[in-house]
């Protein structure tokens, strides 16, 4: 038992962090962002610019087999390239759907001309790309699509509306899912498509956040063209595409969860009292900085078991399915108590405050959104009792009515 | 990155697991529960005799020479089990107290007898709460004086005891001891109480002595007692799912019903988070790192409150049937209390791990 790389993982750590030293700022604590002060349009184009960069050092599709124009390289690799870019001050985050989800799906469905077409662009950061799924309706329940895909010659029209996608306002390219057969069951009559967010009839709207951000979007379509050449998998088999988009998420291990707000917790009790005398030699203080130690040392500890597995060539264990669970209340937990430690004042804002309470203000403020994305912390423990444990699925009532049929 | 066991290791759990799951029975474990053994003779031979119980202990002192992270393994079975061995006090605390503190004469005359099942040890290092006026135990540089509280105090030959500075090792047949069993709440892990009046005992001289021997024995103790607790929570999760899948309510498994459902995914999440703090303070304990007061504290937190939950959770979601004697929820229930508070409770091991973090962040 170590934490110590392989001498190829060493290597390959080494290689990495070379070009990143040469290339980007290193980071100067875990709280510091990229560009704090960019407007949007410039973060985008600064993420095209670094995902340009990565793609001529070939580290922007690690895992991806080389005939799609990855490297081929064991996903360990890809874990370490995201450990050693963490300690950079890089836009991240712009082509985590396009490089982690969506241009896999199209290299495993599309055409070879299709895949031509998009992949090389993408892997160069000329294109973002989003996914299509969620939609007003069809939130945890995802095959509860309305959107409506109809045939028309060599053309599908779609009419619908989908929601929180992701950077759609500035994105180029999505994969959608839509309702190709209202005849079969919910999730028999899905087809995915490539959507072309430029085309006609295409209108994305930033949703503003009650975290004050706009980072998602509700995407409206209205009679949008879209050419046969352009489905992924055949007609109606929408469902088994998107399990497939999926799995690869399956593989990118809890990369963007935070690991060390105990230490930030610390921090800001460091300049805390507590009826006069310092926080830190409070009990209640002290042991709750012990539970903020758990929970975020506990997802590291969780992470390296899954680091661990993809070491060893293995697939990660059940235990990748709490991480969600235990990160999302963790963060709530901690930034909640860390407002506390300030009493009243502990509602002014980072302006008044210090700079020191900007990022447990966003944690505060962005973990009721952590714990719904990706799965509500209800949809987890579903996930948890039924895959892990064994116990019996939820009653559906719905699971062989033809679509159609289903109450509104 | 390797932040798992080995398969070899995993071999030897699985052989641990088979002998325990044909030795320490629920029909075992019942008659110390039911007052008839102080412990199970047939278990504890089986331990030692397959180099289980004393896989950290050097082979130069009849131990099986192999390492710590085989006995974390070994301690989990013995949780998953419930095996009524005096493990915890014997090997955790004692043979750790006495292999890492001890002269080598006083590792000659001991280990090898402990090792061979000759002899049976425990200890008392020390703890942060206390209840009952006692008679604190004092060490004069030859002899001990005063009463202590003795984990299969019942049982043992010979005792590894705090007295102020010193770490003394007691015969506990020598002139000036009594000893008297107490009735405990798990009467499948024993205590019994000693008083000494000028008994003869010696100092443990070895390279760590005093209160860094007891620290540093207590902190490995938190990492085994947790694979400890880890193995009795996961096998209380089991049985309750196993009952919620048999058990039928308003026509349905009562495993069906979300509420059930949500508990036992609970449940799971808190026996994998300690079980990540585990793995944690076996390495830590393993590679003998500084982070070892850090790591022990969190796998003493986090693995006292998964058993807890879990055998407090596994009756409730038996149902009148799980507050039955019976049924053997109630001995996780009582093991798990025992276990959490053999070397003081959570909360004064939070208390530790706190300040570590406070250190650590500095």
């Amino acid at each position: 038992m170590d934490f110590k790389d392989t001498a190829e993982e060493a290597a390959f750590r080494a290689e990495v962090r070379a070009w990143l030293e040469a290339n980007a700022t290193p980071r100067q604590s875990a709280e510091e962002t990229f560009g704090p002060d960019l407007t949007e349009d410039e973060r985008v184009a600064a993420a095209k610019d670094w995902q340009r960069k990565k793609a001529e050092a070939g580290y922007a599709a690690l895992t991806w087999p080389k005939e799609m124009g990855g490297r081929g390289a064991p996903p360990i690799q890809q874990v370490i390239y995201g450990q050693e870019e963490a300690r950079f001050l890089v836009p991240a985050r712009v082509f985590e759907n396009s490089l982690g989800q969506c241009l896999p799906t199209v290299g495993a469905w599309a055409s070879p001309e299709l895949a031509a077409q998009y992949l090389p662009r993408g892997i160069r950061g000329d294109d973002i790309w989003c996914q299509l799924f969620s939609e007003p309706a069809a939130g945890s329940d995802t095959g509860n699509i309305r959107t409506r895909a109809e045939r028309n010659g060599d053309e599908w029209v779609i009419n619908g509306q989908k929601v929180w996608t992701s950077g759609a306002h500035f994105c180029d390219y999505g994969i959608l899912l839509a309702r190709s057969d209202w005849d079969q069951p919910k999730q028999k009559g899905l087809t995915m498509f490539i959507l072309d967010l430029k085309a006609d009839g295409v209108d994305a709207r930033p949703i503003h956040q009650m975290s004050g951000e706009r980072e998602f979007c509700e995407v409206f379509l209205n009679d949008v063209r879209i050419p046969d050449t352009h489905r992924l998998g055949e007609v109606n088999q929408g469902w088994t595409v998107m399990l497939s988009t999926l799995m690869h998420e399956r593989m990118s291990i809890g990369g963007v969860l935070p690991t060390t707000l105990h230490e930030t917790l610390v921090k800001l009790a460091r300049n805390a009292t507590w009826n006069g005398a310092p926080a830190l030699d409070n009990d209640v203080v002290k042991a709750r900085i012990a539970d903020a130690y758990l929970s975020q040392k506990g997802v590291d500890l969780i992470i390296s078991r899954g680091i661990t597995a993809l070491s060893k060539g293995q697939e990660p264990g059940p235990e990748m399915s709490i991480l969600k669970l235990v990160a999302a209340r963790g963060i709530l937990d901690i930034a909640s108590f860390a407002m506390e430690l300030a009493g009243p004042e502990g509602m002014l804002g980072h302006e008044v405050l210090g700079d020191e309470y900007a990022f447990m203000q966003m944690m505060w403020l962005t973990a009721p959104g952590i714990r719904i994305a990706g799965g509500t912390e209800e949809i987890m423990r579903n996930t948890v009792a039924e895959y892990v444990l064994g116990l019996p699925r939820e009653a559906r009532t719905d699971k062989h009515v033809p679509f159609r049929e289903l109450e509104r | 990155m390797n932040f798992d066991f080995s398969d070899d290791q995993r071999l030897l759990q699985a052989e641990v697991q088979k002998m325990l799951a044909a030795t320490s029975t629920s029909a075992e474990v019942r008659r110390c529960l039911e007052g008839e053994a102080l412990y199970s003779q047939v278990t504890w031979r089986e331990l030692l005799g397959m180099g289980a119980a004393t896989a950290a202990l050097p082979a130069e002192y009849g131990g099986a020479g192999l390492g710590y992270l085989e006995l974390c393994l070994v301690a989990e079975e013995a949780g998953r089990h419930l095996a009524a061995v005096p493990l915890a006090s014997g090997i955790y605390l004692a043979a750790e107290a006495l292999s890492l503190g001890g002269s080598e004469a006083q590792k000659q005359a001991w280990l090898p007898r402990i090792t061979a099942g000759d002899c049976i040890a425990t200890a008392a290092l020390g703890g942060a709460e206390g209840y009952l006026a006692g008679d604190a135990p004092r060490f004069d540089g030859t002899a001990l004086s005063g009463s202590v509280l003795l984990p299969d105090g019942g049982a043992a030959d010979v005792a590894v005891i705090q007295a102020g500075d010193d770490v003394v090792l007691l015969e506990l047949s020598a002139a000036g001891v009594t000893r008297e069993p107490l009735v405990s709440l798990d009467p499948t892990r024993p205590y019994a109480r000693i008083r000494c009046d000028a008994a003869p005992a010696q100092a443990l001289s070895g390279a760590l002595a005093g209160k860094a021997l007891a620290a540093r024995v207590r902190n490995g103790a938190a990492v085994l007692l947790a694979f400890e607790q880890l193995g009795g929570a996961a096998r209380s999760l089991d049985t309750a799912r196993e009952y919620s899948l048999e058990r039928k309510a308003f026509g349905r498994q009562v495993g069906s019903f979300q509420a059930l459902k949500h508990k036992m995914a609970d449940i799971y999440t808190g026996n994998e988070l300690a079980r990540a703090h585990a793995f944690y303070g076996a390495w830590a304990l393993s590679t003998d790192a500084p982070e070892l007061p850090l790591a022990a504290a969190a796998a003493r937190v986090s693995a006292t409150r998964a058993y807890t939950v879990a055998a407090e959770e596994s009756i409730e979601i038996h149902g009148g049937i799980g507050f039955t004697w019976e049924m053997d929820c109630h001995l996780h229930y009582r093991r798990a209390r025992y276990l959490g508070q053999l070397i003081g409770s959570e909360h004064a091991w939070r208390a530790q791990l706190a300040d570590a973090v406070i250190t650590e962040a500095a």
